[in-house]
């Protein structure tokens, strides 16, 4: 391993994050709240790591496979141990398991909180949390590539381990510009979301705080009742649609500013995601409807917004869902594990996945017809080959095996299969909310440590898909010469 | 810039790693996976798999906006047909490798007919390279500026030459002839030197001068005794057809070692007066028996580097005393160093200089034009001739007030028909063409060379 670039991206994350704080800390001032100690206390602490490392001469500049994921997998660990410190010196969350929990859940895009009660804390803390959201939905290191030519050709190893999907590919020749777009294109959405929200009637802050919910795919709102406190129809659509257009291929955006239709509509992830999207929406609309929850009208409303909430593993809610019909919950569950496209910004398993896990078990099914049929995966008309089929199935697996680990030590100190279950998923996703106690309504404050230290986990785990993490968990990983 | 580079083979895969790290746009068409797998992991550039005469794909990869389209699959047709629709799609310029010989003869229709901008024929190119080294055998490799004008040498030092050990600063009024030693390669590095540099033993030498100045500095070194009559050459392929060609043009007399029996008699049509032998060139039974002893230069270029590095030990050991060795991986040329063979001709990369040179000059069409560029010790340093078309902020100005920056160096001026050795009172002047030694890659302008506000 190139430990010295590898710790010397490390240094610039660090450093990155610290300017990530600045707007937090402005914040407070401008509030003339208290908490500008806590946050002026992790700059001070961020850069005083984060410098010296930067520093580091890198005499190999070539970075490979082993590295960029080092880079990733330490990047996020250390950027959500300096995020959960504000939480702890500010008093919000004295105890460092929650506030990792929470930092984790921020930056991991997941929304879950080990807050009962979120109306009444410091803005500046408010702001932050969501923030998080925001800088971790696109990716920290993405945002390195955009600003600093880096490494070379070897930062596409710390694109690919950082962006969802099973096959990243670049916009345009150069990664910094691939890296430019993306943000750009990022930025630019979530501008378009605050001003409309503002336009809808929420208050500035507001706007911003459920913006870079939205934007992040993460979730964190200000309001106990998250986006439901509103109660406005215009404001359900407008965060219900931008959730969607986050839960998008970003490529599918960078392809509508040039005009390119024909790619986008030929995209068949994305017409999956949307008779998927359109399909539960209207399931659900009619089981809420035939159970007299909601006349059609709502019904359509709150379906459309849960769904799309859950799909693009967000997690905002505009109703406790945990108190809908079995069959609507067991579509969200499913959905939850489904998530949105490749390239976006969301979590869970990625409908390209499962797309094409569908069309590997049709493989199957002819072959086992057919034996010496030659047969193959294709998505819109273009080959897959094995080896990305193969990584494919081979994510899906390793997905259930961790899910099902995580379950067993979450169940210890669970109340009902119910929340174990969706507790698990829900961070595996990134989604924040579940079922029963870890409903929209409820939280994961009553956790035992432990089982808070593994949802976080499993938060990580689910945001950087696997195997950054898991890498580092292989003894040989760490060895020099690695065989 | 945005390149488009169809054919993912050893040129185009060499071209894109250099034109990417000089800052251009990159896009690489190929069918093969693999090939692309290797570029896309190792290199900062965009790869689609698919055919490079589909129109569908072409446009996919942006021909559209591409400056450059470059051509460079394993077939000269599938080269054709790829620019011919490329410059229809709209692209800006194209180049395609064109080598088969019978297409050579009929270059200029077919560039005027395609819309070619430029043609490159890498084998053609080893070719001239070695025909020209074998002109001139004292050196390990000669490169020409100027239109011929202006040479610039390259020599080893063995240690019994008069001038190793000591310092540069004195070694010029130890010679007759102005020459200037523009670059030492040391231990695989290179050197810009200055005054107090010293020559060492296994140096070598890049010196640049008007011709007849550089073959009396050759004299000097005890070099120019030796003249080439009798070649031999193992494996017969294009360059050998390109290269026997041009050599026997100029008197000398050559015989050529080919395995495969049809390919000996299509030599022996193509090129009639040539001694064409059929049989293993690697038999060290064969190449005694065929005394490769008393051949006065011996050129390897069978298709296996391997192959023609053991060859040119064989050769040397034989006594031989000017040997070409034709090495296309060029990932081999650290271990080749070590070898300490003399020539090592590489079509890849010439190719490669040949390409980056056009793209440089495309890429500052105003002020100076690149006239030629030439990259040594694996790409460690440049050596480049630049046009003055227009007036620039250093024209007029002498040299030692303008103060070239550290690791770049001003070898020679040519004015007309005059070159000049620059001193610190020389000034450079409109029309002129100027040679620079620079260490740095991608040098674009000379405003890079000189300090900006050292101008009056």
């Amino acid at each position: 391993m190139n430990r010295k670039a590898v710790l010397r991206a490390l240094g610039i994350v660090l450093v990155c994050e610290a300017g990530f704080m600045l707007p937090s800390l402005f914040v407070a001032f401008h509030y003339r709240e208290g908490e500008s100690a806590a946050f002026l206390t992790t700059l001070f602490l961020l850069l005083s790591v984060g410098l010296p490392l930067t520093r580091i001469r890198v005499r190999i500049r070539e970075l490979y496979a082993r590295d960029g994921f080092a880079i990733v997998a330490f990047g996020w660990l250390s950027m959500a141990f300096f995020g959960a410190l504000p939480f702890v010196f500010s008093g919000t969350i004295p105890g460092l398991v929650d506030a990792l929990f929470e930092s984790m859940s921020g930056f991991t895009t997941t929304g879950a909180s080990i807050l009962p009660v979120v109306e009444g804390l410091p803005r500046s803390i408010l702001f932050w949390r969501s923030f998080t959201h925001w800088i971790g939905g696109m990716g920290v290191l993405m945002l390195t590539l955009a600003i600093l030519p880096l490494f070379g050709a070897g930062s596409l190893h710390i694109l690919r381990a950082e962006s969802p999907g099973p096959s990243t590919g670049k916009l345009v020749p150069k990664i910094g510009q691939t890296a430019k777009i993306l943000y750009g294109l990022y930025v630019g959405l979530t501008l378009a979301e605050i001003i409309a929200l503002k336009i809808a009637g929420m208050s500035w802050f507001d706007a911003l705080i459920h913006a870079f919910g939205t934007a992040g795919t993460g979730g964190f709102s200000n309001r106990n009742a998250s986006v439901g406190a509103y109660g406005s129809l215009a404001i359900n659509l407008i965060i219900g649609v931008f959730m969607f257009l986050f839960g998008m291929n970003f490529t599918l955006h960078y392809q509508i500013t040039r005009r390119n239709w024909r790619f986008v509509l030929k995209d068949e992830e994305l017409r999956f995601y949307v008779a998927m999207v359109a399909g539960a929406t209207l399931f659900i609309a009619a089981d809420l409807w035939v159970n007299s929850l909601f006349s059609p009208g709502p019904a359509l409303e709150h379906a459309f917004f849960q769904v799309s909430s859950i799909t693009t593993t967000t997690g905002f809610a505009t109703a406790d869902f945990h108190g809908w019909p079995v069959f609507s919950k067991v579509t969200l569950l499913v959905l939850m594990i489904v998530g949105p496209c490749a390239g976006s910004t969301g979590g869970g398993m990625k409908s390209i996945r499962v797309l094409m896990a569908l069309k590997i078990i049709r493989r199957e099914l002819v072959k086992m017809k057919h034996p010496q049929s030659v047969h193959t995966v294709r998505i819109g008309g273009r080959n897959v080959d094995d080896e990305t089929l193969g990584g494919v199935t081979a994510f899906i697996l390793f997905y259930l095996v961790l899910m099902v680990l995580a379950i067993f030590l979450v169940a210890m100190d669970s109340h009902d299969l119910e929340t174990a279950f969706s507790s698990v998923v829900a961070c595996l996703s990134n989604i924040g909310p579940g079922l029963s106690v870890v409903g929209p309504m409820g939280n994961y404050s009553g956790f035992h440590p432990l089982s808070k230290v593994v949802l976080s986990l499993c938060m990580v785990i689910g945001r950087l898909e696997i195997f950054p993490i898991l890498l580092l968990a292989m003894p040989s990983f760490w060895r020099r010469v690695s065989i | 810039m945005k390149i488009l580079i169809v054919g993912d083979g050893k040129v185009g895969y060499t071209l894109a790693e250099n034109l990417s790290r000089e800052d251009n746009d990159v896009t690489i068409i190929d069918k093969n996976p693999e090939a692309l797998r290797k570029a896309k992991e190792n290199l900062d550039v965009m790869c689609i798999r698919g055919s490079g005469v589909s129109v569908s794909v072409l446009l996919e990869a942006g021909v559209r906006e591409a400056d450059l389209l470059i051509a460079a699959t394993s077939s000269d047709e599938m080269n054709m047909v790829v620019t011919l629709t490329g410059k229809k799609l709209g692209a800006r310029r194209t180049i395609a490798r064109i080598r088969d010989p019978e297409y050579a003869n009929e270059l200029s229709l077919l560039k005027l007919e395609l819309g070619l901008d430029l043609v490159i024929n890498p084998e053609q190119s080893a070719a001239n390279e070695m025909a020209r080294i074998l002109h001139y055998p004292a050196a390990v490799n000669v490169e020409s500026f100027a239109k011929g004008r202006v040479e610039l040498v390259e020599i080893r030092m063995t240690g019994d030459e008069p001038i190793v050990g000591i310092k540069l600063r004195k070694i010029s009024s130890r010679l007759l002839s102005p020459i200037l030693i523009g670059a030492v390669e040391r231990d695989g590095d290179v050197v810009i030197p200055d005054g107090e540099c010293d020559i060492r033993e296994n140096d070598i030498l890049h010196v640049v001068g008007r011709t007849a100045n550089t073959v009396d500095f050759c004299k000097a070194m005890g070099k120019c005794e030796l003249r080439i009559r009798n070649v031999m050459i193992v494996g017969g392929g294009r360059i050998a057809y390109y290269l026997v060609r041009m050599l026997t043009n100029l008197g000398l007399r050559v015989k050529i070692i080919e395995i495969d029996r049809n390919r000996c008699l299509e030599l022996a049509e193509l090129l009639p007066g040539v001694l064409v032998i059929q049989g293993d060139g690697t038999d060290a039974d064969l190449l005694q028996s065929e005394n490769l002893g008393d051949m006065d230069a011996f050129v390897a270029m069978t298709g296996r580097d391997e192959d023609n590095l053991i060859l040119s030990l064989m050769a040397r050991k034989a006594g031989v005393r000017k040997i070409i060795a034709k090495v296309t991986r060029m990932n081999l040329a650290g271990l080749v160093e070590s070898l300490e063979l003399d020539s090592i001709v590489s079509p890849r990369l010439i190719t490669a200089n040949h390409i980056l040179q056009y793209v440089r000059g495309i890429r500052n069409a105003t002020g100076e034009r690149i006239e030629a560029l030439h990259r040594i010790v694996d790409g460690k340093a440049e050596i480049l001739e630049f046009l003055l078309q227009e007036r620039r902020w250093y024209l007029d100005t002498p040299l030692k007030k303008l103060g070239a920056r550290k690791g770049f160096l001003v070898a020679a001026i040519i004015r007309n028909t005059e070159v000049i050795i620059p001193h610190g009172d020389d000034v450079l002047k409109l029309h002129d063409r100027v040679i620079v030694f620079a260490k740095t890659r991608a040098l674009n302008s000379l405003d890079e060379v000189f300090r900006p506000g050292a101008a009056p």
